[in-house]
């Protein structure tokens, strides 16, 4: 189809759901991680929360539909990878649920002591996730020890290599920027200000770190047409910095997002024609070819994906459209939690 | 002892997340219908439901969500082998429902809780019923790819990669299997919804509280259980014939009969010996089990010892028998409580008759304990519905023991059990206690109405926020 075999229109379309899940939830990531440091009062953590309150579950999706889309071109990836990164999967599953309960939950009860506990779990279970996918796609990179049945054979700890902790430091601190700087660009007066600043710091420590990251993953694993996405990430990263101090949010956004579209685009670059290499036995390494699905199966999955793709992000710009706008602490209203403890009278 | 485990996990998380997928299913859509009346009519006693039931919806709702994350990644990281057997047929639904039914449900619920007072009444409508229609969607798609494991139609195995292969999608979606099942849950969850309001509203209704409210609320959730407990019985029937034909085990195993009979008694009650093997005592109405079967009163049906010797003549020596106390007795408590709530309905219906309110305490507790009729049913619905399946995870094709990830051993399966169980009985705790205490405070008052149109830079919080 479009000369191009249905393998790798599969593994461009996976790609596409990361990229398109980094770039979404990693700013309801880092905005859930920065909770507390942006919420000076009530009102403001109110604030901070909305500001993705409608979003946070539709950008949740593309991590299942890529989940799905993994399942169902690449089985053998699939298998592979969800069993041999089982632990670190398993905390990741722990912290979506965390904080998808929390956002729901924590303005059900009008209490303090309520409220903060709900907080630092979206504080934690944000922050979290944030590392742990970096953790995993620089794993997926460089190669993991796979035996020629494709079965993981290290540990948790093997996951742990300093390049994948590199990694997982650069998604926590991009999605952080990436955060701030939607903070910035959906609240006003003194939050708005105070995102600036942290965006600026938080960046500052960012630019290295994701460069560091690039250019290591460049020379150990990437392609001579993967320089200009390196160039590209590391360049935004830095434009994104600049703006952002200027008040120029929806730029610096702009410029954050193509960070975290072009990092993907590197890792994934690298990868190809690999889905998941093997570090310990070549026979061992998943590529497009072997981790595939029969055409058929490919074929149909092609059509429906070419069919409700488009208006999938249709309607998901259409929600970003209706709550473009900037939430000022008069937006909040009162608080319609219960009362803390049950009523002592009963009938 | 990693593949026992795993399958302990596989029920546990996966009963759990059934303990809210048919409220959200069920409740989205009679939630969309209170709108509309609300739109049609504007009459504000629909509004004040909608906000209500929309409340407590929403509060089951974000449960649902957080576990289905779960169920997905649980087949890679669990069953990695049966992932990589059944990944060219049973990915595919799994993607779809994502792509055609989650963004649906997550986008438009997102529209539709924070969307109050800043979409249009029609538009804001229309969001929560392309929520629900999502929630439906995405039930087809999950159980077109669990009745391929009951039914695998559509695919070959085929023998040089040894793997399952897609051959024809449309009779993977049209399984007859998936039609019966697909039946059987919405009315299920329409039956769960039902019951969920009923109890609510009886007890509101016995304390005279918002009396017009609970008493709109209570004639809807009782058309609702009646109306849904006529389809759950037609399409129980339905799929039990079809089990009968495609897995006469599990049949043979709901009736723990263990040699062929025509006509076939029904017992009601068994009490047999320890292995199951052997029959004690046990209450039985003739004929029922035929009739139930295949359709005919003295039509056949197959015991056990006999498609337990069809199928060593098939796949080779092996045991081919699922646990039989476990098959016959969820069988029988799904059916039995399933039952038991359309009686609470009947008698509601009774009670209500010509503008009466029902206020008699034996009925507000038995609404009240209805509730949770037909979360048992459902649950242990599944569970007869996975274990009579057994040993087999798709069948007649891939045996569950052969399913099981090589990689992961059992210190990792325990710590993610251990983990599950403790995070989900805290979380359970927490939104139980959250649905009883907004379901006692009853709806909120309606808001006053803006007065003489505010100027447009008078401050004017948003009508919904966390």
């Amino acid at each position: 189809m479009f000369g191009l075999a249905l393998t790798d229109i599969w593994f461009l379309l996976i790609a596409l759901l990361w990229t398109g899940y980094f770039v979404l939830e990693g700013f309801d990531f880092g905005v859930g991680a920065l909770l507390g440091v942006l919420g000076r009062d009530e009102t403001d953590r109110r604030r901070v929360v909305n500001t993705i309150g409608p979003l946070w579950d539709g950008n949740e999706v593309w991590l299942i539909v890529a989940g799905g889309a993994t399942f169902a071109a690449f089985p053998e990836w699939y298998a592979s990878l969800f069993s041999g990164f089982y632990l670190a999967l398993l905390i990741v599953l722990v912290a979506l649920i965390g904080r998808g309960v929390a956002f729901e939950y924590r303005g059900k009860v009008d209490d303090d002591r309520w409220r903060r506990r709900w907080d630092a779990v979206i504080i934690g279970c944000s922050a979290v996730p944030a590392l742990l996918w970096g953790v995993a796609f620089a794993n997926i990179v460089a190669g993991v020890p796979l035996d020629a049945d494709h079965e993981y054979t290290g540990t948790f700890v093997t996951l742990l290599t300093p390049y994948a902790l590199l990694g997982g430091l650069t998604t926590l601190l991009v999605f952080l920027v990436h955060g701030a700087v939607f903070v910035s660009l959906k609240t006003d007066g003194d939050l708005r200000l105070r995102a600036h600043r942290l965006a600026l710091r938080l960046g500052l420590v960012a630019v290295p770190v994701a460069g560091g990251f690039l250019v290591w993953t460049q020379l150990a694993h990437g392609k001579g047409w993967t320089l200009v996405s390196v160039a590209l990430a590391a360049g935004a990263l830095v434009g994104a910095v600049l703006l952002v101090g200027r008040g120029r949010e929806g730029w610096a956004f702009t410029l954050t997002a193509v960070t975290i579209v072009a990092t993907t685009v590197t890792l994934f670059g690298s990868l190809y024609p690999d889905v998941l290499p093997s570090s310990t036995d070549p026979a061992g390494t998943l590529t497009t070819t072997n981790a595939a699905s029969t055409p058929y199966t490919l074929g149909i999955m092609t059509w429906v994906a070419l069919a409700v793709t488009p208006i999938v992000l249709a309607y998901q710009a259409w929600s970003y459209w209706v709550f473009r706008r900037r939430l000022t602490r008069d937006d909040i209203p009162a608080a319609t939690g219960l009362p803390p403890r049950e009523p002592v009278v009963r009938q | 002892m990693a593949l026992d485990l795993a399958r302990w996990q596989f029920g546990v998380i996966t009963v759990y997340h059934f303990l809210f997928v048919p409220l959200t299913i069920g409740l989205s859509l009679l939630v969309a219908m209170m709108q509309t009346a609300w739109v049609r009519t504007g009459d504000e006693r629909w509004l004040r439901m909608t906000k209500f039931w929309g409340k407590l919806f929403l509060i089951n709702f974000a449960m649902g969500v957080v576990t289905g994350i779960v169920q997905e990644f649980q087949f890679g990281m669990n069953w990695s082998d049966y992932s990589r057997f059944v990944g060219d047929i049973f990915g595919a639904p799994l993607a779809i429902e994502g792509l055609l039914a989650f963004f649906l449900e997550s986008t438009f619920l997102g529209l539709w809780i924070f969307g109050w007072g800043r979409l249009s009444p029609r538009v804001h409508l229309a969001t929560i019923w392309l929520a629900a229609i999502g929630t439906v969607l995405s039930a087809y798609f999950i159980l077109a790819a669990n009745s391929w494991m009951q039914h695998p139609v559509g695919s070959v195995v085929n023998p040089v990669t040894g793997r399952a292969e897609l051959t024809d999608f449309g009779a993977v979606l049209t399984n007859s299997t998936a039609v019966g099942a697909f039946t059987h849950t919405i009315t299920a969850a329409f039956l769960s919804a039902g019951m969920f309001m009923l109890g609510i509203s009886a007890w509101h209704l016995a304390r005279k509280n918002e009396t017009r409210v609970f008493r709109s609320s209570l004639r809807m959730a009782l058309v609702t259980v009646l109306v849904a407990g006529v389809g759950v019985v037609v399409t129980g029937d339905l799929q039990a014939k079809l089990m009968t034909e495609q897995q006469p085990m599990k049949m043979a195993a709901a009736e723990a009969l263990w040699t062929t009979s025509s006509p076939a008694s029904f017992s009601l009650f068994t009490i047999g010996s320890l292995d199951g093997s052997q029959e004690v005592w046990s209450v039985r109405v003739p004929k029922v089990l035929s009739f139930m079967a295949t359709g005919d009163p003295e039509g056949t049906v197959e015991g056990i010892n006999d498609v337990q010797r069809d199928s060593e003549a098939r796949f080779g020596p092996g045991d081919y028998t699922p646990n039989v106390p476990i098959a016959y007795w969820t069988f029988r408590v799904m059916v039995g409580f399933g039952a038991l709530a359309l009686l609470v309905a009947l008698a509601g219906a009774w009670l209500q008759r010509g503008g009466r309110v029902p206020a008699s305490r034996w009925f507000t507790y038995a609404a009240l304990a209805g509730i949770g009729f037909p979360v048992v049913a459902n649950s242990v619905g599944w569970i007869f519905t996975e274990m009579g399946r057994q040993p087999w995870v798709v069948y007649g094709t891939l045996r569950t023991a052969d399913g099981v990830s090589p990689s992961v051993g059992p210190a990792s399966v325990a710590t993610s059990m251990i983990v599950f169980t403790l995070l989900y009985g805290v979380l359970a705790v927490v939104e139980v206690t959250l649905l009883v205490r907004y379901a006692r405070k009853g709806p909120d008052p309606l808001p006053p109405p803006d007065e003489a149109a505010p100027s447009e830079d008078a401050p004017r919080p948003l009508a919904v926020a966390y």
